[in-house]
């Protein structure tokens, strides 16, 4: 076997016992603490017990839940930065959270979530972050072809838009909405609908599978869109359906868990830092790291001011903002060392 | 059946502000063939329109005997491959670089590189003397370096065509010679038709069978360096003084400048002195 198939493996099975890990820890960890190994015997046998509806109802959603959208927010992330070619990128930056929250904000303020019930909102945040999407892919294809750097400007305009829209709503309607939008926004993975979670992680790990159809035009596409097609990758199509992918991706968790900002720009760039840049080993990191990263960080969210609960973008956000300023600064530290 | 590797038959494309027009050429299966011009004149726009990067307005390019549009972009890679001027493909290794030149090879649900996709990368990485960077990040390695692994790329893609957009110039003459004499090798051993595109003409000269002197959009003489590189021809297209002279080591035209003040002089001698 290549070395290089040996170093991914390593890689993948070494992320793969992290993620165990991280999911036994939020199983275990809450405001009622239970041991590593009793997790596994509640499970096995204690189905009448409380701590068995403790895990089942409570802990076990989130930690799906937080597989999902950590996974999709990355995955979403390291699709976007391969198709712009930009590391910079990430599924927040082209508009979707800032349509989704517009979408959210705009069902609070008419009441819509009282009177047709709770599915609303997240139906909305999808209709809103969906609608932003075709947008800014209309304004940006002539045609019939993308062009990229004016999705990403349109994008980032079309963004500050909505929020702006949804400023205004927020300074113009009652407390009481108010407060809903901001809770919204600052994202959680409290889900009550256990279908909407499954939905969340079975499209999640299709698009996985899907991805990863798209690795040789991801690879060539480090070259550049013209010499990728100069290799035979038909740049057009798979740029529209990663773009695509991506945006639903994000679109799906971000109307499901709110705005959760950082996993998709930090865990696709740390990835590429660990494992490099080739996207047949960076997908399936990228996806499980994002998940590990916030499985654990729901835990800190769940635990740092027990028994209140933190919302886990301001963990995602501080954490992952150390995390890469770190990481950016040791870097830039052995980019220097090597100029010199 | 034809033995030509590529055939341009009046052919029309362009930009709005620049239009090639009346392209007619033909270049002989294992060439080593030149696109010469002054800057503006055309040879990037022929060249995109030959790599398919620019829409034709009218006319054909047949690759073999097969016009091109009929190929798929896959069959397209297999048969001609192209080293841009520039490589910039970043924090890739480049043993991992040179065998992007395989994907042409692989369907969608090939995931991974075949042991014989690693003996073909390693043979032309060895043959381009690349080989021993091949751990290292392409954006570690010099220009000529670079130019190398894109070299050695672009023929693990396993070409009938490869195309080379001015591979030398931004090179030092060391490198130059080293990568041209690389090509010449190439197109001798492996009988590999080459066309490059390329600014130098003493260059071109040396190391090209054929040439064709592009200017103003138009096909201006094409041939032998012989029957191209005459004073005439440069004078008329690149609207300067040169004097032609047989290279002494190659027999090659060797074309060369004077400066102004040097041209001077001479004007200022015949005319004192018409008799010289």
């Amino acid at each position: 076997m290549q070395k290089k198939y040996l170093h991914w493996s390593l890689y993948l099975a070494g992320l793969l016992v992290l993620l165990l890990a991280s999911v036994v820890l939020s199983l275990s960890v809450g405001e009622m603490n239970l041991g590593f190994m009793d997790v596994f015997s509640i499970f096995r046998n204690g189905h009448e017990s409380m701590e068995y509806t403790i895990l089942t109802q409570i802990r076990f959603p989130r930690v799906l839940l937080g597989i999902a959208v950590g996974g999709a927010l990355s995955l979403s992330g390291i699709l976007l930065q391969g198709v712009y070619r930009n590391p910079l990128v990430e599924p927040y930056t082209l508009g979707i959270s800032g349509g989704a929250s517009l979408g959210v904000a705009l069902a609070i303020v008419f009441g819509l979530h009282q009177l047709i019930g709770s599915y609303v909102l997240p139906i909305s945040g999808f209709a809103g972050s969906f609608l932003i999407i075709f947008l800014v892919y209309t304004i940006s294809t002539r045609n019939g072809r993308v062009n990229i750097q004016t999705m990403l400007l349109t994008g980032v305009m079309i963004s500050f838009i909505a929020s702006s829209g949804m400023m205004f709503l927020m300074a113009t309607t009652n407390s009481e909405n108010l407060h809903g939008i901001i809770f919204w926004i600052m994202g959680s993975l409290d889900e009550p609908d256990m279908s909407l979670i499954y939905i969340t992680l079975i499209l999640a790990l299709g698009s996985l599978i899907v991805s990863y159809f798209f690795v040789q035009p991801l690879n060539a596409l480090r070259l550049g869109e013209e010499k990728a097609k100069h290799l035979g990758i038909n740049t057009d199509l798979s740029i529209k359906l990663l773009f695509l992918m991506a945006s639903l991706l994000a679109g799906v968790s971000v109307a499901v868990a709110g705005v959760i900002g950082f996993v998709g720009l930090i865990i696709p760039h740390l990835m590429r830092i660990l494992v490099g840049s080739d996207y047949r080993i960076l997908l399936v990191s990228s996806f499980l790291s994002g998940s590990i990263f916030l499985v654990l960080s729901d835990v800190i969210a769940r635990t740092i001011i027990s028994p209140n609960e933190l919302p886990i973008g301001v963990i995602t956000g501080i954490v992952g903002g150390i995390v890469f300023l770190l990481m950016m600064s040791r870097s830039s530290i052995r980019s220097l060392n090597k100029s010199r | 059946m034809t033995t030509n590797i590529l055939t341009i038959q009046n052919l029309s494309c362009g930009y709005p502000k620049f239009q090639l027009s009346e392209i007619n050429m033909e270049i002989p299966k294992g060439s080593f063939a030149g696109i010469i011009g002054p800057n503006g004149s055309g040879k990037t726009t022929l060249f995109r329109a030959i790599t398919g990067t620019l829409a034709l307005k009218s006319g054909k390019i047949l690759l073999s005997d097969k016009n091109l549009r009929l190929f798929s972009l896959r069959e397209r890679a297999q048969n001609i491959a192209i080293v841009s001027q520039f490589i910039e493909a970043g924090d890739i290794s480049v043993e991992d670089y040179v065998l992007l030149g395989r994907i042409p090879y692989h369907s969608r649900f090939n995931f991974f590189e075949t042991d014989e996709d690693f003996a073909i990368a390693r043979k032309y990485m060895e043959m381009t003397d690349t080989w021993r960077f091949k751990d290292q990040l392409m954006s570690e390695l010099s220009g000529g370096e670079q130019q190398l692994a894109g070299i050695a790329r672009a023929l693990t893609q396993q070409p009938q065509l490869l195309l080379l957009d001015e591979p030398t110039s931004h090179l030092d003459i060391t490198h130059q010679v080293h990568i041209l004499n690389v090509l010449q090798q190439l197109n001798q051993e492996m009988n590999l038709s080459v066309l490059m595109v390329i600014h130098d003409l003493n260059l071109a000269s040396e190391y090209c069978d054929r040439l064709i002197l592009v200017n103003h959009g138009k096909i201006h003489m094409q041939g032998s360096p012989e029957e191209v590189l005459t004073f005439q021809n440069i004078e008329d297209v690149y609207q300067t003084v040169v004097v032609t002279q047989n290279n002494p080591l190659s027999g090659k035209p060797a074309v060369f400048l004077a400066s102004q003040k040097v041209l001077k002089e001479i004007q200022e001698r015949l005319a004192s002195n018409p008799k010289n």
